[in-house]
């Protein structure tokens, strides 16, 4: 690996200027899962390594039921897994969290690196999209807030000018009778990369007989991750039936436009994002009901 | 730039500095620099876990991490797992079920199990497997490793606090 400049700053508006003014290649740390590799295999370059993890905001988990949450984008997986509040709020981004990686790659991997690396598998971003959450941003010009649907730009790429960092995600607060989930298909248990991911999460009525709203966020079927917006507001004010649930999942099937790779053919992907859909869409159903839904961790059950 | 950082952290208990360029892995640092051969590198990637250990209580693989980065951190690695008094409850259950075969997995095996059991004390079979799933071993099919993981923790309940803990 080639050699670099270390920098840790302890502000944010010094690491702003550091990456505003640096002459050459900066790269920012967080958990380094992506980053580390990336650098010794030669596929990234870099002058200067920002590790942004003794940054407060950065490192910033803060939840209230009136707020939303918060995680810094140097928030680990394990952080967010280990909070029982934040794990009952958002049982979605458990299941997330608890994929990416071992356990080893948990204990450094962060949501906010997953969503700068703009993987198109990326595990956290479907489930992100899924609850409407929001980049904060730090820049020269001040902050600013993007969706996390229009962040990624193409694989590898987001939307970051030079000299901005992504400082935060947030998430809009719980609202009842809502339930969220986030799944994937891969050929083995553990320690993988997604073939397809789904995330959905859906407010029900009060009875949790009619959808009142619902979102739906896909992985690994595009060049970025995709937000199925449509599939979504076909839910909006319909029964919770096998037949609504089939209409979004083939709304969220016809944007899809993945790739023939080694890990699948194109249009194996296509159908599993039919079946993903579906079984995301139920999963966080069962949740907006009160039903246990596992994640990885749980065994069935229990 | 590119001058050495010095770096001060704890390891395994003993207060250490060294100097390493910024590029330089903690496994790099560990193996090379301190003699500290226990911690193996297998795929140096983040796939294998042969390389892990545990900073400030959070299991980690020491090939994705600086070791710029752990300035003022409490490192653990394997040679802080057995005590002068004898092997850790983990080590000798390794041993009693035939747990390894070539060896090379096993001090990743041993610390990431370590972290299990310092974090949950009383795990089910499905928890080792997941917790165990970032660990690779290509000789004994993990069976054996699980049941040894498993009659350590009856171990470590059994007796209270267990052999080089003190991490």
């Amino acid at each position: 690996m080639q050699n670099f400049e270390y920098l840790a700053p302890e502000t944010l508006s010094e690491a702003v200027n550091l990456l505003a003014g640096n002459e050459g290649q900066t790269r920012v740390l967080a958990g380094g899962t992506d980053l580390i590799v990336q650098l010794r295999q030669g596929a990234l370059s870099a002058d200067h390594v920002l590790d942004v993890k003794h940054l407060p905001e950065c490192n910033e988990l803060g939840y209230a039921p009136s707020e939303g949450l918060t995680i810094g984008a140097a928030v680990p997986c394990h952080r967010i897994y280990n909070d029982g509040a934040i794990a009952d709020a958002y049982p979605g981004l458990i299941d997330a969290a608890a994929i990416i990686g071992g356990i080893q790659v948990q204990g450094r991997a962060t949501f906010g690196g997953n969503l700068c690396n703009a993987s198109p598998s990326a595990d956290s971003i479907p489930i992100l999209i899924a609850y409407g959450a929001e980049c904060v941003i730090a820049g020269p010009q001040g902050n600013r807030r993007v969706a996390v649907e229009d962040f990624c730009t193409a694989p590898g790429k987001n939307i970051l000018e030079k000299g901005e960092l992504l400082v935060a995600l947030h998430l809009p607060s719980v609202q009842k009778s809502s339930g969220a989930h986030y799944l994937r298909f891969i050929p083995r248990y553990e320690m993988d990369i997604a073939v397809v991911g789904a995330g959905a999460s859906v407010q029900l009525d009060e009875g949790g007989k009619m959808f009142v709203q619902a979102r739906i966020g896909l992985a690994a079927v595009a060049p970025t991750p995709l937000f199925a917006r449509e599939a979504g507001q076909l839910l909006s004010g319909k029964e919770v039936s096998e037949e609504s649930i089939e209409t979004a999942a083939l709304a969220a099937q016809s944007i899809a436009r993945p790739i023939s790779d080694m890990r699948a053919p194109a249009d194996y992907r296509k159908h599993l994002v039919k079946v993903l859909t579906r079984r995301a869409l139920l999963g966080a159903i069962r949740r907006a009901r009160g039903e246990f839904v596992p994640n990885a961790v749980q065994e069935n059950g229990q | 730039m590119n001058s050495k950082a010095h770096v001060k952290t704890t390891i395994n208990g003993e207060e250490m500095e060294f100097l390493c360029e910024p590029r330089q892995s903690l496994l790099e640092v560990l193996r090379d620099d301190l003699g500290l051969t226990g911690t193996k590198e297998g795929c140096n990637d983040g796939n294998c876990g042969a390389c892990s250990v545990i900073i400030d209580n959070v299991l980690v693989n020491a090939c994705l991490v600086f070791a710029v980065e752990i300035q003022g951190c409490r490192v653990f690695t394997i040679e802080g797992l057995a005590s002068p008094e004898g092997l850790h409850p983990l080590q000798q259950k390794f041993l009693e079920n035939a747990s390894l075969q070539c060896g090379i997995c096993t001090p990743g095996f041993l610390v990431a199990a370590k972290a299990l059991l310092d974090h949950n004390p009383d795990p089910t079979e499905h928890e080792v497997r997941h917790w165990l799933a970032g660990n690779l071993c290509r000789c004994t099919g993990y069976d054996k490793i699980v049941r040894a993981v498993l009659k350590a923790a009856e171990v470590g309940r059994e007796t209270t606090a267990p052999a080089g803990s003190s991490n």
